[in-house]
């Protein structure tokens, strides 16, 4: 992986890309278990997959989103932020190639 | 040197997976010191093929907690008369390993892990910009003009060793006790039933155990997902790079936190670095131009004199990173199913430590008191063992 498409800029070297982890749903805090909140706060998925994560492009400042192969090192689509809001397609049916967030809102 | 076996018997007392240092010292403690013979070392690659032919051999206690001080320093303790104990030449020596400060919060840092180090009978010192001038021939004090050194943190029984002869004598030692070695063997499932382990399956065949140690590194959470257990663990691949053999100068181990540099002086002469991690998560260990010119340019801030010295090759392997950069060791919630890992970039030193107290979980299904504080529950609790300080550079 050396260059990666951010979705307000377009392609750039990696090296201008800050990675900031998998995106994680937070439990409830007033209604879940403590066993439930420390595994959010602690816990990873630590095995080698497609995760969606946060990126930030460090010369514009713009966090978005990246599907990423952490197995392979590939980015299979990346998106807005504002795409997690809507509800990120599931992460199989993305990586097989389905749904996708629709071209007309990527950058060109 | 090691015996080969055709097939897999159908039961074990205890399987380990993992035939790098610390499954291979786990299994020679367990039969020298436990009277547990009946054992399989399970390998997919080679032996010592993982972080122990891939770490940059550095052997250090000058941690930062109580719970890591005397932990590391029960290991330099043992590395002393290792070689002795395998008839096998280690190439273990004590060389001094500088932690360099080029700010005075970094310098604070030292301060704080030399009390610590001193109060556990530990030889460190904060030492003055003038002793690391005389300590290390050669060295750009102003760092290029833009990190000055200030001083350091002394650390005198600081050593390197070789990494490979390491695995080979543990795993000699324990063949010739009874244990039986098998490479090119990998797990593919554990069973459990009840919430306890039964058995492994391999693509060799399956096979029966009451008892199970996980010692694989950057491939830990691949195999927890077998026994549905979830850790903090995060793999980020770490790269290493040997230059040319040049005449020997560099004695001791230098470290820069600041600069993101470890470097020392192999007996051939070439110049072992490392430096941090790669900045996301990867399940592979390709190697990066990247890598190389930035820890290059960082080298010659501290030494200008190399710039004409050339890299022979450059590597990486799989770090299992923790929050807290302490280890995950012990027993676990399924019985019978113990855990070495969360060695993240620090644990080729751990080797002998870790086979010795793992030795003794496994035997007796209770966590040893030299790894109390490095327990898996110690997330929940919210009780972190914090060595960030103490890491080699700023990962």
């Amino acid at each position: 992986m050396k260059l990666m498409v951010c979705p307000l800029n377009g392609p750039r070297p990696v090296s201008e890309f800050a990675y900031g982890g998998e995106i994680r749903l937070s439990p409830d805090p007033d209604t879940c278990t403590d066993a439930e909140w420390s595994s959010y706060v602690f816990n990873r998925s630590g095995s080698p997959g497609v995760k969606y994560e946060w990126w930030c492009h460090i010369a514009s400042g713009f966090w978005f989103i990246a599907l990423r192969d952490t197995a392979r090192d590939i980015v299979v689509e990346t998106f807005p932020a504002e795409a997690a809001r809507r509800g990120l397609p599931p992460v199989g049916a993305a990586a097989d190639g389905g749904t996708r967030v629709p071209a007309s809102e990527r950058p060109p | 040197m090691f015996t080969h076996h055709e097939s897999l018997k159908p039961a074990y007392d205890v399987v380990i997976i993992g035939a790098g240092g610390h499954g291979l010292a786990s299994a020679y403690y367990l039969a020298r010191d436990h009277g547990i013979r009946n054992i399989a070392v399970l390998e997919k690659g080679y032996i010592g093929g993982g972080n122990t032919g891939r770490n940059t051999t550095i052997i250090r206690s000058n941690y930062l907690t109580p719970e890591g001080v005397r932990f590391y320093d029960e290991s330099v303790r043992l590395w002393q008369d290792l070689g002795e104990d395998f008839d096998l030449n280690l190439f273990y020596s004590t060389r001094g390993h500088y932690t360099l400060a080029h700010t005075d919060s970094a310098m604070r840092t030292m301060r704080w892990r030399a009390e610590v180090n001193k109060h556990f009978g530990v030889q460190s010192e904060a030492v003055d910009a003038a002793f690391v001038r005389r300590g290390i021939p050669g060295i750009d004090m102003s760092c290029g003009g833009h990190a000055p050194i200030l001083g350091a943190l002394f650390h005198a029984p600081g050593a390197i060793a070789r990494h490979d002869a390491v695995a080979w004598g543990y795993g000699r030692g324990a063949d010739r006790r009874g244990v039986e070695i098998h490479q090119q063997t990998e797990v593919t499932g554990i069973r459990v039933q009840g919430g306890r382990v039964v058995g492994v399956d391999t693509t060799r065949g399956s096979l029966a155990t009451p008892r199970v140690l996980c010692a694989v590194a950057g491939f830990t959470p691949r195999i927890l997902d077998m026994v549905n257990l979830k850790t903090p663990i995060y793999v980020h691949p770490l790269q290493a790079m040997v230059s040319e053999p040049v005449k020997a100068w560099l004695d001791p181990i230098i470290v820069s936190g600041s600069l993101h540099v470890y470097v020392s002086q192999s007996a051939r002469g070439e110049l072992v670095m490392g430096a941090s991690l790669d900045p996301y998560e990867l399940h592979q260990t390709r190697a990066t131009l990247d890598f190389v010119e930035g820890l290059s340019s960082h080298m010659l801030d501290m030494f200008p004199f190399l710039s004409d010295v050339k890299v022979n090759r450059q590597w990486a392997g799989l770090s299992d990173m923790t929050p807290d950069f302490a280890p995950i060791m012990g027993v676990t919630p399924v019985e019978g199913f113990f855990l070495d890992a969360g060695w993240g970039t620090w644990g080729f030193k751990a080797t002998p430590v870790c086979g010795k107290t793992m030795s003794h979980t496994v035997a007796t299904g209770q966590n040893h008191p030299l790894i109390g504080g490095f327990t898996m529950d110690r997330f929940a609790r919210y009780q972190l063992t914090g060595e960030k300080g103490a890491a080699s550079v700023g990962h």
